[in-house]
């Protein structure tokens, strides 16, 4: 684990790494994997110089260095820099460049980091398999016959194939630890409102969170104490009273005693063969570790795609009714009227994901459907959010897999989008109760593809879930497993 | 004619709040600057831009919604108002649906013969403004958004307005609210007020009521243009009511602009379209709480209002409605009068120095009657001078003046400047005789009482006066003048 953040950031700290050698050897890499990959949008090879470069002279100087001196990161292409273009995968916004930084690349910037890259997505973030990126094909670095996951494929694919030492990625409804999943990285989604979504490309704004998507559950937590905290240009954000950022990475090698794992036992059926076995292995050496596994039921479970393709849907129409071609973005050549403008530019740059999403929403928010679709989803929402309460007044942490099965080919469910919808069952409802949530690398299945682990926790006790996933982490080594392609 | 008709009005209200920055962002509020020059990635709706709520403008419209006696929401949340405009850059609207800050208040208005009535309120709300479309560019239509985002408090009234002076007096009382709260500067020219009349009939014929279909009346600029609209729009409603009988339907609301120029509504849409807002609960804004220790910090910050004040003005200090009404019209003015009385001085005294110089003054300085140089107590000093005689009405106007612009002390400035006026009988006296002794003829005309003898006297006096080098007390000038010459009268 020569590469990871943690690493990186010693030996740059220390002088034995200069941080344009890191940023110099990362672009080297992505000369070599990204064009069978295709994890990038854009690549910013200039400005990581130009930030390694002034890293290098804090060092020179002997000034303080950021807790991420020197280390690569990539960013999914809905965060807003004014360094590169930010696209959202869309056409729509395919030149459109950032007049200010989202609040994590400014937290990134100011901890020395050095952003090598932005990284494809499903379009607006909607999608499981960033299959539906209009500008871009990213394959899982593990097959590249299949999909990296999604929305944050890109980020997902980036870390597996060591292009850069660790990404951000946003999740809304499993963004984050379902491609880190298929891809074999550790994957954190923190608790609403821990970070700041300002510079966030809004989809489902109650629902998305940004996130580090890493090599080790360490980097993760290195990567939260950078991007967690109040900002006040996020309302929703919470305050340092409310909930103190601590440092994530103190304890974090100490296992935790008296573990108590909350499991449903329906988690684990009907889903693929290996995908069972492994979190039941993963489940057997907690067990062997010290913890206690407590049986429960998540009642409204079951109703959390329907409930989520709700709010999300609603709230997405709203939040892209920007993208209209009047301001920025996309403009349609043949519209006449200003009515055209709105219709043909965002008819002409949209893609058909974005399109159906748009009007499941529209449709759920109309006039005299509001009560039984949008009120109903959010009294499930509540009612889901209960079932974790409950969850964690009998345990400290529920554990299940992160999707159904491992990654699957392109094209697989493209013509299905319920059957892409459902898969993503076990995340979506960790966004519905806005808990946090990590995914970690717990085997791999007879075609060599990873295997994710999904603990989730109580709100604001990322400390602990970060502490659970590194007992795991500690005791195996699918962490260290890398694709062909990255080796 | 057995027919009559009553005129029924309900007043859609937008007041523009005079915070320093916008609803949502830290943009400057200012009116009149260059295009797009008070803008920020989240008033133009870049994308990843989130809103802050503005705590000053949601304190403004609570004050506002106070004043108009409404029930205060303890809880509240922000919703969005999704339609398509190019002057609205998110394409929805930060805006409160169904739990606005205010409900079920009333404002009373001040009716022709001292009277008061109250028009019931039925919400206030907080919203952030569009932008403005800017048409006449040949071709192209541009956006300007420096408006958008601007706090904008909607008001809307019941149909409880049944004259056109009745509307217009709403809206002037409603203008006076928020200017004396210092909400707004409520310049219905620049655009701080909007209102939007809706207007129809109750017409009665043979023991039965028709009422004509609603119109909407907008594009209005002045109070003036407000109330000749009414007027104008039941004039017309009666006319085509009488032609066509056709009376108020579910749909059949129709748009009319006002026409300055000529003075007439004209019909800008037909049907009221059929609107689907698709309002829902504004994700990325907190609910707002306000705590009871928080409603009664902001209540105490009301303080009276301008109708109370301006009755009190009438009754405790025997103003007349006129004169109170102008010292009331904004709070500086009428609590700088109040504590001017207070200080025991003559109240009539006090308002003709206020309204005659202190305004006159404030307005050429564009400042309030508190930001001049002159205080109260200074003000109450000069007013009492004056009414003891020691100066002439017109000194206490310069003096006024040469304080409000640089300061100092009535007393000290009427003796430097000379304008002190004498009151010594003795040397009045002898003045007197010397006028009498010089004027054979005025004297002879007043005493005679022949035609000339009131201009006669007044010559008199004038003399008098002029000898003194105008500082003899007119009062007593009189008093002695007077005497002497009824002494000849009947020596």
């Amino acid at each position: 684990m020569e590469w990871t953040v943690r690493s990186i950031r010693d030996r740059v700290a220390s002088g034995k790494l200069q941080s344009r050698e890191a940023v110099e050897r990362f672009f080297a890499r992505i000369e070599k994997i990204e064009p069978q990959v295709g994890a990038f949008l854009t690549l910013l090879k200039e400005t990581a110089l130009e930030q390694a470069a002034k890293v290098d002279e804090k060092i020179a100087s002997g000034r303080p260095l950021g807790p991420l001196a020197g280390v690569p990161v990539a960013v999914k292409d809905n965060l807003c820099t004014t360094f590169g273009p930010t696209t959202c995968a869309s056409r729509m916004l395919e030149n459109f460049i950032s007049p200010y930084n989202a609040h994590v690349i400014e937290k990134l910037l100011a901890a020395d980091a050095v952003i090598v890259g932005k990284t494809n997505m499903d379009e607006f973030a909607m999608g499981s398999s960033t299959e539906n990126s209009g500008l871009k094909k990213t394959c899982n670095p593990w097959d590249i016959s299949r999909v990296p996951g999604g929305s944050s494929g890109g980020s997902a694919a980036a870390v597996a194939a060591r292009m850069c030492a660790a990404a951000l990625g946003s999740d809304t409804g499993g963004s984050i630890r379902q491609p880190a999943g298929f891809c074999g990285v550790v994957g954190l989604k923190p608790t609403y409102g821990r970070v700041s979504r300002y510079g966030l490309v809004a989809y489902g704004s109650s629902l998305d969170q940004i996130g580090p998507i890493t090599q080790t559950v360490e980097d993760a937590a290195v990567l939260l104490n950078v991007i967690a905290g109040h900002d006040p240009r996020d309302s929703t954000c919470v305050s340092e009273q409310t909930a103190p950022v601590p440092d994530y990475t103190a304890g974090l090698e100490t296992p935790l005693e008296g573990l108590r794992i909350a499991v449903v036992e329906s988690f684990l059926e009907g889903i693929q063969a290996e995908v069972q076995q492994a979190i039941e292995e993963a489940l057997r050496l907690y067990q062997k570790l010290g913890a206690r596994l407590v049986p429960i039921q998540m009642p409204h479970f079951e109703y959390a795609v329907s409930a989520y393709y709700v709010i999300a849907t609603a709230e997405a129409s709203s939040n892209l009714a920007r993208y209209d071609g009047v301001h920025y973005g996309y403009r349609s050549p043949r519209a006449g009227s200003y009515i055209e403008v709105y219709s043909k530019s965002r008819d002409e740059a949209l893609g058909a994901e974005v399109k159906r999403r748009i009007m499941l929403g529209t449709f759920a928010l109309s006039s005299g459907y509001y009560d039984a679709y949008y009120l109903k989803a959010l009294k499930v929402r509540n009612l889901i959010r209960n079932d974790f309460t409950r969850a964690f007044e009998q345990a400290d942490c529920l554990m299940m897999p992160v999707s159904p099965t491992t990654a699957f080919r392109f094209g697989e469910k493209t013509a299905d989008p319920l059957q892409m919808y459902l898969a993503d069952i076990y995340t979506i409802a960790v966004n519905l109760a806005g808990v946090p949530a990590v995914s970690i690398p717990c085997g791999l299945d007879r075609q060599n593809l990873p295997i994710g682990l999904q603990i989730v926790t109580a709100p604001f006790t990322e400390s602990m879930l970060l502490r659970i996933a590194r007992m795991f982490e500690k005791s195996t080594q699918w962490h260290s497993c890398m694709p062909d392609i990255a080796k | 004619m057995s027919e009559s008709y009553k005129i029924v009005v309900g007043l859609e209200i937008h007041v523009h709040l005079a915070t320093r920055s916008k609803m949502f962002c830290g943009c400057e509020l200012s009116y009149g600057q260059p295009p797009n020059t008070r803008v920020c990635p989240v008033c133009i709706g870049m994308p990843g831009v989130l809103p802050v709520m503005n705590r000053t403008a949601f304190e403004y419209a609570v004050l506002t919604a106070m004043a108009l006696h409404c029930q205060i929401a303890s809880f509240t949340k922000w919703d969005r108002k999704s339609y398509y405009y190019p002057d609205l850059p998110k394409n929805y609207q930060i805006s409160q649906y169904d739990l606005p800050i205010g409900r079920d208040g009333y404002i009373e208005i001040p009716e022709e013969g001292g009277g008061t009535k109250k028009i019931r309120i039925r919400r206030v709300h907080l919203e952030e403004d569009a932008g403005k479309n800017i048409h006449d560019l040949g071709g192209y239509t541009a956006v300007d958004l420096n408006r958008a985002g601007a706090p904008l408090l909607e008001i809307v009234t019941e149909p409880d307005m049944n004259s056109p002076a009745e509307v217009r007096a709403m809206a002037e009382e409603l203008r006076r609210i928020v200017r004396f709260l210092g909400v707004s500067e409520g310049d219905m020219q620049k655009g701080h007020m909007r209102f939007e009349p809706n207007v129809n009939l109750h017409i009665r014929r043979g023991g039965q009521v028709f009422k004509t279909p609603i119109t909407e009346v907008k594009n209005l600029n002045s109070f003036r243009a407000l109330e000749k609209s009414i007027a104008y729009e039941a004039h017309r409603q009666y006319e085509e009511f009488l032609e066509t009988g056709q009376t108020l339907q579910m749909g059949n609301k129709k748009t009319f602009g006002w026409d300055d120029v000529q003075e007439v509504t004209v019909l800008q849409r037909e049907k009221e379209e059929a609107h689907d807002y698709r309002y829902f609960p504004e994700p990325d804004l907190v609910p707002v709480r306000l705590t009871a220790e928080q409603i009664k910090e902001l209540e105490s910050r009301l303080g009276e209002l301008p109708l109370q004040m301006q009755k009190r003005f009438e009754t405790q200090y025997g103003l007349i409605a006129y004169d109170a009404g102008v010292l009331t019209a904004e709070r500086a003015t009428a609590e700088f009068f109040d504590r001017t009385v207070r200080l025991g001085a003559e109240p009539k005294r006090v308002c003709n120095l206020l309204t005659q110089v202190g305004l006159k003054i404030a307005n050429e300085l564009s400042v309030r009657v508190d930001q001049l140089r002159m205080t109260p107590e200074s003000l109450a000093k000069l007013a009492k001078m004056t009414e003891e005689g020691l100066v002439s009405a017109t000194s206490a106007n310069q003096i006024f003046e040469q304080i409000a612009r640089e300061g100092g002390d009535p007393e000290a400035i009427a003796k430097e400047r000379n304008l002190i006026q004498s009151s010594d009988s003795g040397q009045i006296e002898a003045l007197v005789d010397a006028v009498i002794a010089e004027q054979p003829q005025a004297v002879q005309d007043v005493v005679q009482e022949s035609k000339k003898a009131k201009k006669a006297l007044g010559f008199l006096m004038g003399q008098v006066i002029q000898k003194s080098g105008g500082q003899a007390n007119p009062k007593i000038v009189s008093q002695i003048l007077q005497a002497k010459l009824d002494a000849l009268k009947n020596p």
